[in-house]
């Protein structure tokens, strides 16, 4: 009951005129910034960041979560109208999206994906908001050794589920680690890998450099040199007749991806390192895998639409909620929430939820706001998002660019950073030919200053006896879990030996 | 793309070796009053890193990666027409950052972008790269107090036209 109450006082504050206008503003510009090829949620939060320093803390931080809300929504226009995903979170929907867009269904491709991120939204919302207090209070009694556990099984999740090539994987998390670690070593103050004794590394390698020049420049030159201008966009009429129909439609075909997205995603989410894209590919497969008719995947089934849709607003979610409970960002985009709430003298973790219950449950009541408010202007305005992404990307491109670089410097006030993002973008372009993961390595330079000092921390109070991690109750089975998971691919392979050989002896 | 696999591990693991030699200016073991020294996570890191790139060349051997199977070029002519234009453009656009300004650079970037390789029309190439610099000012000098790059001392005089318009 008590979440009741301070639930309806969020929702109050989340509806008072200034922040009101805030989510409407915010889920527009989310919507278009998750439309728009090589720009994501990750970039319109880093980008708009310093803009919110006009407004209130909880007003700036309820803007930049309806931005991080419409590029859920958002990603999925151009992942089914153009077939390139508008944002890496919208990936999974381009598999069925696209083939339903060139049957002449883009309305209902469009139209589930909406619902869907809606239903997934709505499910991780609630799920929030009975777990967060609880997460909270239980966070409140953690050590150094059980966040570092934490951190540990966040990057297991990405060598144990991630998919991609194994030492690639872990060669990804530990070259943002060890970026993390240039500047200052911050227990003894002594600077440390300053490479070549320049004099810039000295500061450290922010992390918005690196997210940038991935994500920004990287990313770019992949699209442009991967699709060579011959994006073709869809038509897609729509009507209110037809959104009525088409909405009955997906509530009808795709109510099954939208049930195991929006909770699979949520749980995804929530892991500390794993998040929407992973989430919204992990439902994709599990919808797949619970489906009796696996084969029509890929050719247009709106369950395929719906499943990673509502994961990746279901996973949007549930990775705020190790940031506000644990402090730990559960997503690239929540990294740099939560490096806004330091600035704004916010003290992310779960005392935030004892010492600031007004600005958290504000937050909370403008994720139900904002996720109504998405749907709506996603909803009404389809056709004014398809015909601005009708704008030649030789328009678009030079305009990403020109922000990236702008918003590069602005985050550091150094051209030696932004000669650095140039750098990551030309290797990140280079390192993606090859199948290099890049996500663990910018989630790694955000969790590396906090993994560090914990660890080190950790084996200062055992003596140096990394059973630490094991045989404390918390942290103990939460390090279990995560080296199962980095072993999983090693079990794999000997068991597909071990068949295979089976299978020649026979 | 097999070569390329090899020299993306060979380039991976020299940056592995060199940030493992970095890391040993600090202590890399444990000390018993102070934990771990401050040489120690960055040095471990680089080694498992190194142990990485091993792992993906002998996998490149055995040719088990997709890239150390494909038989086509890394970058095709068009490809490395379409780095050298657009990163070399953005290149140069950082560069004359220190020149022109970050406003002048980025008006002359657009200009070559929608112009050059864009092939759109003179008075659209010139509409957005003259307005674009321009919205971005008032943004970020008025708006948001962020000062940008002004480049060299021969821009002064409109930048400071256009500071009596913000004060």
């Amino acid at each position: 009951m008590e979440i009741l109450g301070l639930l309806s006082s969020g929702l109050l504050e989340a509806l008072q005129p200034i922040n009101l206008l805030l989510i409407i503003l915010g889920v527009t510009l989310g919507l278009f910034i998750g439309m728009m090829p090589g720009l994501g949620s990750v970039n319109g939060v880093a980008i708009l960041l310093p803009i919110t320093f006009l407004v209130p803390p909880a007003s700036a931080i309820i803007f930049l979560a309806a931005i991080y809300y419409g590029a859920m929504y958002g990603g999925a226009i151009s992942s089914i109208t153009l077939g390139i995903p508008g944002a890496s979170t919208a990936v999974a929907t381009t598999f069925d999206g696209r083939p339903l867009a060139m049957k002449g269904r883009a309305s209902l491709a469009l139209v589930t994906a909406g619902i869907a991120s809606f239903v997934g939204g709505t499910v991780s919302i609630i799920l929030f908001t009975m777990f967060a207090p609880l997460l909270a209070s239980v966070a409140l009694s953690f050590g150094s050794p059980e966040v570092f556990a934490l951190m540990l099984l966040a990057f297991a999740t990405f060598v144990g589920l991630g998919g991609d090539d194994i030492p690639k994987t872990i060669l990804s998390i530990c070259l943002g680690l060890v970026f993390a670690a240039v500047g200052f070593d911050e227990i003894s103050g002594a600077p440390r890998l300053v490479f070549f004794d320049i004099s810039g590394f000295l500061h450290g390698i922010n992390f918005l450099v690196l997210a940038i020049g991935v994500y920004g420049i990287g990313e770019m030159l992949w699209t442009i040199d991967s699709t060579r201008g011959k994006i073709t966009s869809t038509e897609a009429k729509m009507s209110f007749k037809g959104v009525v129909s088409d909405t009955k439609e997906s509530l009808q075909k795709g109510w099954t991806g939208m049930s195991i997205g929006s909770f699979l995603g949520f749980f995804v989410g929530i892991l500390p390192a794993a998040g929407a894209t992973p989430g919204s590919l992990m439902s994709y497969g599990v919808a797949k895998l619970a489906s009796k008719n696996p084969s029509s995947y890929g050719k247009g089934n709106p369950n395929g639409v719906a499943a990673p849709e509502a994961a990746n607003n279901s996973a949007s979610t549930g990775s705020m909620l190790p940031m506000l409970t644990l402090g730990i960002p559960g997503s690239p985009t929540t990294a740099i929430l939560l490096g806004g709430m330091v600035i704004w003298g916010l003290t992310p973790g779960p005392r935030l939820f004892t010492d600031q219950p007004e600005f958290v449950w504000g937050l909370i009541g403008s994720f139900y706001v904002s996720n109504f408010f998405a749907l709506v202007v996603n909803l009404s305005f389809i056709p004014l998002f398809i015909w601005m992404l009708r704008m030649p990307f030789t328009i678009l491109a030079p305009m990403i660019f020109v922000l990236s670089i702008v918003g590069g410097y602005a985050a550091t006030r150094d051209m030696h950073d932004v000669w650095l993002m140039l750098a990551f973008g030309l290797s990140a372009f280079f390192l993606r030919k090859f199948d290099y993961p890049l996500a663990p390595a910018v989630l790694a330079i955000v969790l590396g200053p906090i993994a560090e000092p914990t660890l080190r921390q950790s084996l200062l109070l055992s003596s140096g006896d990394p059973m630490i991690f094991l045989n404390r109750p918390i942290a103990g089975p939460i390090t279990v879990i995560a080296i199962i998971l980095i072993l999983l691919p090693l079990f794999k392979a000997i068991s597909d030996k071990f068949r295979k050989q089976q299978n020649s002896d026979t | 793309m097999r070569r390329g696999e090899f020299i993306t591990a060979g380039v991976l693991a020299a940056l592995s070796i060199y940030m493992m030699w970095k890391s040993t200016e600090l202590e890399i073991g444990y000390r018993s009053d102070e934990g771990p020294g401050g040489g120690a996570w960055p040095f471990w890191l680089s080694g498992i890193m190194l142990i990485c790139t091993g792992m993906i060349a002998y996998n490149a051997v055995r040719r088990k990666s997709p890239p150390s199977q494909s038989t086509e070029p890394v970058l095709d002519t068009e490809g490395r027409k379409m780095l050298i234009q657009v990163f070399g453009g953005i290149f140069v656009f950082v560069a004359l950052v220190g020149i022109i300004s970050m406003y002048g650079a980025m008006l002359l970037f657009l200009f070559y972008y929608l112009w050059f390789l864009g092939r759109h029309t003179l008075r659209l190439s010139l509409i957005i790269s003259v307005l674009t610099p321009i919205v971005f000012f008032f943004f970020f000098e008025a708006l948001m107090r962020v000062t940008m790059p002004k480049g060299m001392k021969f821009t002064e005089p409109l930048f400071n036209w256009l500071n009596t318009i913000i004060y």
